[in-house]
Order: C-alpha cells, then structure tokens, then sequence
C-alpha cells in the first residue's frame, strides 16, 4: 500500500535567476503538511511542478504513487491558488455547469450543500463577491467533486480571522478521511501551526527542514543571553544564533536539556513564526 | 467527553489531553468499554492536528488507559482502576524514594522534604 499521497525525490527546476535545487519531501496520507518559506522561496514553484502545470528538469515527482504526468490522476486533486480564477460574469451556478462537465466526479448535492453552509448566492455574479466570498467558492470548488488530495497555494492568506477559522474547519472536516491529505501552503505560519501534522521550511528553492509540528513546537526554544555569558556556551548546543544590540538569541533544538544545563538562562518557547525567521536571516539581526 | 486545552499552559498540549482523558478515566466519568473520540475527530474539535492527539492516544493506550480496535475506535480499556491506582502508587513511590535518597546524601531534612511535598501536592 503507498503510503504517501505526494512523493517528491530530487525535483529540480531552474529558471533565469531561480533555482529549485533537489527538494525532497513527502504528504503521508491522512495528514495535513504546512509549506512555508518567505514569498519566492520555491512554494509556488514546487506546486506548480507538482501539478505538472510546469515541466521539471530533473527528480521525481508521485501522486497516489504514480507518475503526475498521468492525466488521471488529476482527477482526485484539489487545488486552490491565492486568488479566484473564476471570470466575473459567472455565477456559482455557471462555475457547477461548467466543473461539473470537468470533473468525473463532480457532486453537485455537495456542491450546493457546502454554497449553503458559507452562505455564498447562487445565482450572484461572482465580480460583485467580496474577496472572502470568492476565496470560499475557490475552496469549495476544489472540493465539491470529493477529492483525496487538495493542495492549497497560499489559500487562506488575505482572509478574515472569522473565514480563516471556517476554512480551517472544513480542512479538518476534509481529513477525516483517512485516505486524504492535504498540502498547504502559506507565509501565515499561525493556520499552519494550528492544524498541520508536519511542516517544510524552503529556502532559495531548497528545503531546510522536514519536521513534525509538535517536536518544533514542544522542543525548540529560544535561549537569550548577554554576550558574555554567550561566549561560555559551546557552539553545538545551540543551532542558530542572532546578535542584537542588547543580548544574544539562540535557536535550541531541545529546550529542557538547555533549561536542565544551564539554570540561570532565559528559555522561551518557540513559534513556527520564531523558528522560520531564525533560519531564513539565520545570524543577520 | 470533555476536554479543555490551554495554548497558555507549559504543557504540550498532548500531554494535556492524556492527563484529562486519564483523570476521566480515574474519577468514574468515562466508564471501561465506552467509546473515546476518534483520533479525527477529536482533533477537529479541539482545532488541532491529528498526529498531536494521535501521540496522546498512544501514550494511554502505552499506560494501559484505553484501546484502539483498527477499525472501530478507541475504548476505555477494561481494566479495573484499583490496578490504575496502584500503578500510579508505585510510581510516586519510586520517585519519592529517589527523594529521600538525595535529601539523605545530601543532609536535606525530613522536615524539609515533607514540607515542600505539601507544598507541591496542595498546589
């Protein structure tokens, strides 16, 4: 049995002034795996490559464990891209006509169901939906022919705190299913600290980490000390460290054992936020 | 089930939900045999993700706490709570044995070790 709804070995893709270089990673099945990166770190790159929207120069790419050249396996993606691709004229009823002749698969009883639950009008045009509306039926219409995989591009950025929640919702409502996944994608690194199994850090097209959630979150910490006392730490207890005007902050990979070693240090908890920037400016304060 | 999470609270939160699964359990609220969220479902709940409440369940299915039946879900293990019970005894007597241990190699009285387990057990 595969266990993985996305495989990806050694992709490389290079562009003028862009290079993805030998990224590496995985979506388990029934798992919820955050991407995050600073904007042009290779987010939209990877999906699109993963799609096959693009073509790769090197690696490999899997999707339900079969090559994601194979038309078929379209069919059960779900995607949604940062902004609506629907042209303002159509209505959510024209949008079902035309998906619906799309997708093999397509459930128009769901359709309507979920048009219901986030109160989007049927019969409206979609160039007089606010930008929350719009996102919704995106994130809808990703979904209403039952995928098993969706993947988000920066989906729920631009969005209110109230829509946020709802879509966050309907994603853990998604993975209910054991067979589904979903690949998610985004620089508000709090939704992904929320619901994600596992996180990818990527950098100038290269992945930094590969990690679960929970060990990011539970054992990394933050250490910061004056200069002075910086100086008597050995440099493999901690991984990166930034220099400010008034102290040192050091990213740990295990926050106990430096609390356990060293007794009259501050330790702070870190967020998915706190970790992504220590890597991406690493020393740079 | 009832379960309350802190995102302030030092513990992870897996650690929360075994704790309050656990004293469910103990104090006769859940019942041996009844049926627990599901792994999914729980972590829909709390807006959480599902490897989180997926290492919770793990550590009580471990400590004999509850049982997953592929398939079915998870349950309240059958297991009676005197044995609970005197597992946890057993443990806080090792721990309080390594206590008295430190105190006595290292001339901390009786006085002062009972008084600072009062202290943590009324906190």
């Amino acid at each position: 049995m595969e266990k993985n709804n996305i495989l990806v070995r050694d992709l490389c893709k290079q562009f003028d002034s862009f290079l993805l270089d030998h990224v590496s990673f995985q979506v388990p099945k029934g798992r919820i795996v955050g991407f995050i990166g600073e904007n042009g770190a290779g987010k939209s790159t990877t999906i699109n490559l993963i799609l096959n929207e693009c073509k790769r120069d090197e690696g490999q790419i899997q999707i339900f464990g079969e090559d994601n050249t194979i038309m078929s396996v379209k069919e059960e993606i779900g995607v949604v891209f940062d902004e609506c691709n629907f042209h303002d004229v159509f209505s959510p009823l024209d949008i079902e006509k035309i998906l619906s002749g799309v997708y093999k698969s397509w459930d128009g009883s769901l359709y309507r169901q979920y048009l219901k639950k986030f109160k989007i009008p049927e019969r409206k045009q979609i160039g007089s939906f606010s930008k929350g509306m719009k996102m919704k039926l995106s994130i809808i219409c990703a979904m209403a022919h039952k995928p098993k995989l969706l993947i988000l591009d920066e989906a729920t950025t631009g969005l209110d705190p109230v829509v946020r929640d709802e879509m966050l919702d309907l994603f853990l409502d998604f993975i209910q299913d054991e067979e589904c996944s979903i690949f998610f994608s985004s620089h508000i690194t709090s939704d992904i600290q929320k619901i994600a199994d596992y996180v990818i850090l990527i950098h100038q097209g290269k992945i930094i980490f590969e990690e679960q959630k929970d060990d990011l979150v539970y054992h990394f910490g933050i250490m910061k000390c004056g200069k002075e006392k910086f100086a008597s730490i050995p440099p493999e207890d901690y991984m990166i460290h930034r220099i400010t005007n008034v102290s040192v902050e050091c990213l740990v990979r295990d926050k106990e054992a430096i609390k356990h070693k060293y007794k009259d240090i501050v330790v702070d908890n870190a967020t998915l936020e706190d970790i992504m920037l220590f890597y991406i400016k690493g020393g740079a304060a | 089930m009832e379960i309350i999470i802190s995102n302030s609270s030092d513990k992870p939160i897996y650690e929360q939900i075994s704790i309050q699964v656990k004293n469910l359990i103990m104090n006769g609220t859940l019942s041996a045999g009844e049926a627990i969220p599901s792994m999914r479902a729980l972590a829909k709940d709390l807006h959480i993700s599902v490897i989180t409440v997926q290492r919770a369940y793990e550590d009580l299915t471990r400590d004999g706490f509850i049982e997953t039946v592929s398939g079915k879900g998870s349950f309240v293990a059958a297991q009676n709570k005197e044995f609970i019970q005197e597992e946890q005894l057993r443990i806080a007597e090792e721990l309080l044995q390594k206590a008295a241990e430190i105190g006595r190699a290292h001339g901390i009285s009786y006085e002062q070790l009972t008084s600072i387990l009062k202290l943590f057990y009324e906190e």
